[in-house]
């Protein structure tokens, strides 16, 4: 039987959580690097026991661990993070220009192939390359450099690169996405790239359709269709059939369309997920109420999922990187809050149980569906 | 033989127990002894200084014969009872929430 394994990243540690395929009982291993906060693990699709490791503090800086054995054991690899030649400057919360400066790794996404090839988001924005299991770091600077980086201005959270999408068909071709500059896409592997951000439209910035400035919060696709992007933007839920060159809002009948995480069904790829959140500066589910809203149309038609989720007197956020689905059949949806929990469905939705509760504020959650 | 100190979290991610020693060949300074650091423990690398400008890590103290140096040069001389090995060199994670 088929085992999932549910690697959580936290603002104090990680935690890996396994269970067979009912998916009812579940072992937890952790707090794995306690005290620091983990943004982001991801396996290897390549090799399930390879998964990667973003750790830090703002003490000691960026960690990147790497197991070989399904996260029992890790190695610090390496963690130059320096970008290529002069790093130029980008705008600063008071306009001013300022310069690109390396914080942290915010998401890892290790190759479908490769086990040895991992891509890193990271913030001040810029995309790095791995091809050694880590323990180097290359930047691809084709994105950093793009003639509008200059113009690039952070979000609340800083200015992260925070999505990568890579074609499955295609590896040349990935979607990125920058708090808040937008989604950017390349088809040479990352070389060049261009802005996707046409048909979104932010009333925050001065003007609301520019071609970049935009809050995009998290990007999803389904791997058998990588023409078919799904966004959840700072506010608004929006879709595109083109491979990003034109997106349309499908928020609908969401009760609020202000969120971070979305994703897709493993196997239905018009079966969509977000948990809206009651505004940008409340950053809770709208009425105390969590609720997954699922849509099985691709957007516009959401119903509301709350079996089993606190529906009075819930106050946290689901950040954009703490959603995941399995492999299974039926499919398993998980998610993390900043309270502590991990809420898991074992069919898509219509049900939820807490598989661990009361742990640090999740930062992070990622699903491997083992043979 | 130099004695250095780590904070916890440095000592866990270099797997060492209790203090460090090291040999420091030529002055014993900020910068020679943290070269040595990194040299023998490289997973410490960036955490403590940055691995470009070798600047410290603003959350990061230096303390030495109950006295902060962390703002002196990274090339002065540290005091000679941490030249002699009779006191540690310690690093510190500074006092901050969170």
């Amino acid at each position: 039987m088929s085992r999932v394994r549910v690697l959580v990243g936290t603002r104090k540690g990680a935690f890996v959580l396994e269970s067979d395929g009912t998916r009812s009982r579940w072992d937890v291993s952790g707090p794995h690097f306690g005290g620091w906060e983990m943004y982001h693990l991801k396996g290897s699709p390549a090799d399930p026991n390879r998964i990667y490791a973003s750790q830090g503090t703002s003490w000691f800086g960026q960690l990147i661990q790497r197991s070989d054995d399904g996260g029992r054991t890790w190695e610090p690899v390496g963690n130059k993070f320096v970008y290529d030649g002069v790093p130029g400057t980008h705008l600063w919360y008071d306009g001013t220009p300022h310069p690109w400066e390396f914080a942290r790794v915010w998401h890892l996404e290790p190759s479908r192939t490769d086990p040895d090839t991992v891509l890193a988001g990271v913030e001040d924005a810029a995309l790095f390359r791995s091809t050694d299991a880590g323990q180097t770091w290359h930047e691809l600077p084709g994105l950093r450099t793009h003639a509008s980086a200059s113009s690039w201005q952070p979000g609340a959270g800083g200015m992260c690169l925070h999505t990568i999408l890579v074609d499955p068909s295609d590896e040349r071709r990935m979607f990125i996405a920058i708090s808040s500059a937008g989604a950017f896409r390349t088809d040479d592997g990352g070389a060049t790239w261009r802005p996707i951000n046409r048909g979104l439209r932010s009333e925050q910035i001065p003007n609301p359709t520019a071609e970049v400035g935009h809050c995009v919060h998290r990007i999803a696709m389904h791997p058998s269709r990588p023409r078919v992007l799904f966004m959840q933007k700072h506010w608004d839920v929006m879709r595109s059939d083109d491979g990003g060159q034109s997106w349309h809002e499908v928020s609908g009948n969401l009760p609020s369309d202000f969120g971070f995480p979305i994703d897709v069904h493993a196997h239905e790829p018009e079966t969509i997920y977000v948990v809206p959140i009651k505004s940008d500066s409340e950053h809770y589910p709208p009425d105390g109420r969590l609720r997954v809203y699922r849509s099985r149309t691709g957007g516009n038609e959401w119903e509301a999922l709350t079996d089993g989720l606190p529906q009075q007197n819930c106050f946290v956020n689901v950040l954009r990187d703490a959603m995941a689905v399995d492999g299974l059949d039926p499919c398993g949806v998980y998610f993390g809050t900043t309270g502590g929990q991990v809420y898991a469905s074992a069919n898509a939705g219509d049900r939820w149980a807490p598989i661990v509760r009361d742990l640090p504020a999740v930062l992070s959650v990622e699903v491997q569906t083992l043979p | 033989m130099i004695r250095v100190v780590l904070p916890q979290h440095l000592r866990k991610l270099a797997r060492v127990g209790g203090e460090v020693t090291l040999e420091v060949a030529g002055p014993v300074t900020q910068r020679t002894v943290l070269d040595a650091l990194e040299a023998r423990f490289p997973m410490l690398g960036g955490t403590i200084r940055d691995h470009t400008t070798k600047r410290r890590r603003a959350f990061v103290r230096f303390f030495a014969c109950e006295q902060d140096i962390s703002n002196e040069s990274p090339d002065a001389l540290l005091p000679d009872a941490v030249a002699s090995g009779a006191e540690p060199f310690l690093v510190v994670g500074a006092m901050a929430g969170g």
